[in-house]
């Protein structure tokens, strides 16, 4: 048992994965200038729909404003929570933090929530925790807004 | 801020609505594809929606 001394690769492991791998990967792609989608991904945050404004894709901004802020005004309507970061055990953790990341993913929605008073404290019914979800989900659908504005900016998609 | 009282299956029914509004802009690259896929998302939230009602109700005893 010899090593290659071309290689320096121990002989146990030339014929392994680890001799595979040692290929040359592909060459990872630039990240595109943050001019580029910089301000749409900012503003596909601030207001849902809009990095989709930003880049004239007027019909598709139309729908994803709709249904975001119907989803986060029903949340509302139903009395869900506005959720807060809270400290406790992991799952706590977990939910708060995670919950209020979600809200704050809305952008203006929330601010205009929390700044005119309409964040509630929690109510204890189901209604009002399919209204916590409603909120919550509301942020996440914007995230995809975002990326989705992110690879119409960055020409990924039309 | 006016309230609105909704049942399980209203809430559940507007919550797919919106969902499958963003999932069909978001996924595809033609507007007719993303048609197809929001009526297939909404679709399919209504059929897993009465599953998994079924299997409470039947689970329920």
């Amino acid at each position: 048992m010899v090593a290659d001394f071309d290689t320096g690769i121990p002989p146990h492991l030339v014929n392994s994965n680890f001799a595979m791998s040692s290929k040359p990967a592909k060459p990872k792609q630039p990240m595109p200038p943050l001019n580029v989608w910089g301000p749409a991904v900012a503003l596909a945050w601030f207001v849902p729909g809009g990095g989709h404004f930003l880049l004239k894709r007027y019909g598709r901004a139309g729908l994803l404003l709709a249904a975001v802020l119907l989803m986060f005004l029903f949340g509302l309507m139903m009395q869900g929570e506005l959720l807060k970061p809270q400290s406790g055990d992991l799952l706590t953790i977990l939910m708060y933090y995670g919950g209020f990341l979600c809200n704050v993913l809305t952008g203006l929605p929330y601010m205009i929530a929390t700044w005119f008073g309409y964040a509630q404290p929690d109510v204890a019914g189901a209604v009002h925790d399919y209204g916590t979800k409603f909120l919550v989900t509301a942020g996440l659908l914007n995230v995809l807004a975002m990326v989705d504005a992110y690879e119409i900016a960055i020409g990924k998609k039309s | 801020m006016p309230k609105v009282t909704l049942s399980h299956f209203e809430a559940a029914l507007l919550f797919s609505l919106f969902t499958s509004i963003v999932l069909g802009v978001v996924t595809k690259r033609t507007d007719h594809d993303r048609l197809v896929y929001g009526l297939y998302c909404f679709a399919w939230f209504v059929v897993v929606l009465f599953g998994l009602g079924w299997l409470m109700y039947l689970g329920h005893g």
